[in-house]
């Protein structure tokens, strides 16, 4: 390790890195984000390690914890670089034939390979594969190559030359006006132009100014923001020290969900290490310009996502939000002014600078520039993360980078924006999505998460599902959120429950309006769109819950009842013996039936049966 | 209790006694007791110069908190919306079933916490259940009474 005097020394030790590790033959390479941890890939590592010193080839071969790799549905994930043959779903056990015949030998071990479900073929490298080849990766492009503790790696592949650029000679005002001309928009769900946020944050007065990063990823189904400072926390910490140069900011401060351990210990590291290097703290890169930087950890309030309940936070106090006559770029933090940006925004920044303004805003469409990072879960074969640029439709995202929906079923709708965003119907596929489409579809951009639905999920129980979140989360400050959200909560909980009335519907879109009209901040006025654009598109399926008593995807609990196919049933057993509720009846061999007093709905049996006997009606 | 606050107070002084690392002492408290013992918020209020009701404030406005003892192993069932399409409230409802638990509940014997959280970030692999720490993926209302099954059997044993 070495500190960094100048501007030059940091080429020089790029070049240091470089040499050194030109003895590396291969390097193995191990996802160990989320996805594929909570699947063990940990264990893989160690595995990797222990064979590699094993054989006394720790020298030639490398083994490399990354960050998330994307594509999750396939974890745990190995890739065997330089020539990126990508393995999915490994396991400890299998880790000595990799290293024996793809390793050391050239071999490629088939069974270990992706295979395409439309064509069946079984494709080697990762490049090739269509989930990664339509996408166009550039701010999570190193995410899933990146050592995630070595800040090496990160100067190896050209990290800090963007703070380098900008303190060889830039202006804070021309960091800004490159910022500007590439037409970024914040990335945390408002979309407010970050130039410009920089620039009132610039001229606001005041001797101390703080930046921040919005870690605090509260939307659930998005999981973008804790994968990039996970994988990549070098990234986002070079984003804010540029920022934090252009505003005139001397203290930094990331807030990140105590619910991501990985992404509080990672950020913490890579805090340490850029000091040691002498890119972060007092006189950064042998130049007058200076920052320090703090992790902070939140407690789970989503409405702490919020700048003004966020700030609030910092300051030891309860998050709530207040009234936003005044920015906080002008009086945020102690009263100061305050720059908050989120993760992904500040991930970006790096990417502008270093090729220009005219180049970010040279993809995506009119209003919406550059790329979007989205995390497609749900109903849908390959989830993971996928970065798309902006104005891509919803058909090339969900089909052909996503693989279409399991077991056949029928797509539905998408679920974007968090709970402050809406659902889109099957019919609007082709729209192309940016922040101004969304936002006519009645939904909104949100963090980018894209929860996918098919046929068997219930809408009414969706929104249900949204309202409950939010009654959880309302901060209690203003009336409309905290007794309004709640009443439209009850309203649609006796829709699903089999207790509602006619004009119960009307009375729900009513109350809708008010509290759009009327809430404090965004998480009020936003927190009638999961109803809205249900009721919008899906009319008919609230109208058969509340005339019919009848809940069409089969879900709401209330409203159905297993029953067993006396056709089908062998009278084997299986299902009267799982039940926990010993809700089945029926001798051994003969036609079973369920008691439906005793039936929890549980669906055990159904899981069980491996004859298909058993529907919902 | 003396001993107990002693480990308050390095947690202070770990953090320094001024009125921005309350949330971050306090997460610590209660990650150590594992909730917020009365006597740790009295010294926290006391040592930070803050009116008491300031961090009772706090400690009720944040989910993290728990203001009573918890069980020595947590059970997290994601409820977030990946999770809930997937199937999560069958996983909530079976684990709720089986252990006679409500989410903020903890067994006579404090062996089980069961608790929601509004999503884990593992939305590839959902529905997803957190047992004392370790992920579960792609859980089944059958997968998830095994599970609890075999906690009840370690409990035994």
């Amino acid at each position: 390790m070495e500190r960094l005097k100048s501007i030059q020394d940091l080429d020089g030790l790029r070049q240091r890195i470089i040499e050194k590790r030109k003895e590396l033959r291969k390097r193995i390479r191990v996802c160990t984000g989320t996805g594929c941890h909570s699947q063990g890939s940990r264990r893989l590592v160690d595995a990797f390690q222990q064979e590699l010193e094993s054989r006394g080839l720790t020298r030639e071969y490398m083994v490399i914890p990354t960050g998330c790799n994307g594509f999750c549905a396939c974890g745990p994930i190995v890739v065997i670089e330089p020539e990126e043959v990508f393995y999915q779903r490994v396991k400890p056990e299998q880790v000595r034939a990799i290293v024996e015949r793809s390793v050391v030998g050239d071999e490629i071990i088939e069974e270990l390979l992706y295979v395409d479900p439309t064509t069946g073929e079984r494709i080697v490298h990762e490049f090739e594969i269509p989930f990664f080849a339509k996408q166009k990766r550039l701010v999570f492009k190193d995410t899933g190559s990146n050592y995630v503790t070595d800040i090496e790696d990160y100067i190896a592949r050209g990290g800090y030359s963007a703070l380098a650029k900008v303190l060889s000679g830039m202006k804070p005002e021309e960091v800004i006006d490159e910022v500007k001309r590439s037409g970024l928009r914040g990335r945390g769900g408002g979309g407010f132009p970050t130039g410009v946020k920089w620039e009132s944050c610039r001229r606001a007065h005041g001797d101390i100014k703080y930046v921040m990063c919005n870690a605090d990823e509260g939307d659930p189904g998005a999981y973008m923001d804790r994968s990039l400072l996970e994988g990549n926390p070098h990234q986002v910490l070079e984003g804010m020290i540029i920022g934090a140069y252009a505003i005139g900011a001397v203290e930094g401060y990331i807030y990140v969900r105590f619910e991501y351990p990985m992404a509080v210990k990672n950020a913490e590291w890579a805090i340490k290490q850029a000091k040691d290097y002498g890119l972060l703290g007092e006189n950064i890169m042998g130049t007058p310009f200076g920052l320090d930087m703090h992790v902070n950890r939140g407690g789970g309030a989503f409405i702490c996502g919020e700048s003004t309940a966020l700030m609030a936070s910092l300051e030891g106090k309860v998050g709530e939000p207040r009234g936003k006559h005044i920015h906080t770029v002008e009086k945020g933090l102690w009263g100061r002014p305050s720059n908050l940006n989120n993760v992904e925004t500040w991930a970006n920044v790096p990417l502008i600078i270093n090729n220009g303004g005219d180049w970010y805003a040279s993809m995506g469409t009119e209003r919406s520039k550059g790329t979007k990072i989205f995390s497609l879960v749900g109903k849908i074969n390959n989830t993971g993360l996928v970065e798309v640029a902006m104005g891509t439709p919803l058909r090339t995202i969900i089909y052909d980078i996503g693989g279409g929906i399991p077991e056949g079923k029928r797509f539905k709708a998408v679920q974007t924006g968090g709970p402050s965003g809406g659902c889109i119907p099957e019919r609007l596929i082709d729209l192309p999505v940016d922040f101004e489409k969304l936002k006519e579809a009645g939904s909104m951009m949100g963090s980018g998460g894209m929860i996918v639905m098919d046929e068997a999920t219930c809408m009414v129980d969706v929104a249900r599902y949204f309202l409950n979140f939010l009654v959880e989360e309302s901060c209690g400050k203003c009336i409309p959120c905290r007794v309004g959200v709640k009443r439209m909560h009850e309203l649609v909980t006796d829709m699903c429950e089999g207790r509602a009335r006619p004009g119960d519907l009307e009375r729900l879109e009513e109350l809708c309006h008010a509290i759009q009209e009327t809430a404090l901040c965004g998480l009020g006025k936003s927190a009638p769109n999961p109803v809205l654009s249900t009721i919008q598109y899906f009319r008919d399926e609230y109208e058969a819950h509340i005339y019919d008593k009848r809940c069409p995807a089969k879900i709401c609990k209330a409203l159905i009842t297993y029953v067993i196919d006396p056709d089908k049933c062998t009278g084997c057993g299986l299902c009267r013996i799982k039940c926990p509720e010993g809700a089945v009846i029926g001798a051994k061999k003969e036609c079973h039936c369920i008691d439906e007093e005793l039936c929890v709905r549980c669906g055990i049996c159904m899981e069980n049966c491996k004859f298909g006997a058993i529907y919902i009606e | 209790m003396e001993r107990n606050l002693q480990a308050v107070d390095e947690i202070i002084d770990q953090w320094g006694a001024k009125p921005e690392s309350l949330l971050q002492i306090m997460l610590d408290v209660n990650h150590h007791f594992n909730y917020l013992p009365r006597e740790s918020i009295e010294r926290i209020s006391k040592r930070l110069r803050m009116p008491i009701s300031q961090v009772y404030s706090v400690a009720t406005f944040f989910k993290v908190f728990s203001l009573k003892p918890r069980g020595r192993t947590i059970v997290h069932v994601c409820t977030g919306t990946a999770c809930h399409v997937r199937g999560a409230p069958k996983i909530l409802d079976r684990v709720k079933q089986d252990l006679g638990l409500n989410p903020g509940e903890t067994t006579e014997d404090m062996a089980l916490t069961l608790e929601t959280v509004n999503c884990v970030g593992a939305c590839a692999s959902a529905p997803v259940v957190v047992v004392g720490g370790e992920t579960y993926s792609e859980m089944t209302p059958n997968k998830m009474a095994e599970i609890i099954k075999a906690i009840k059997a370690q409990k035994a044993a």
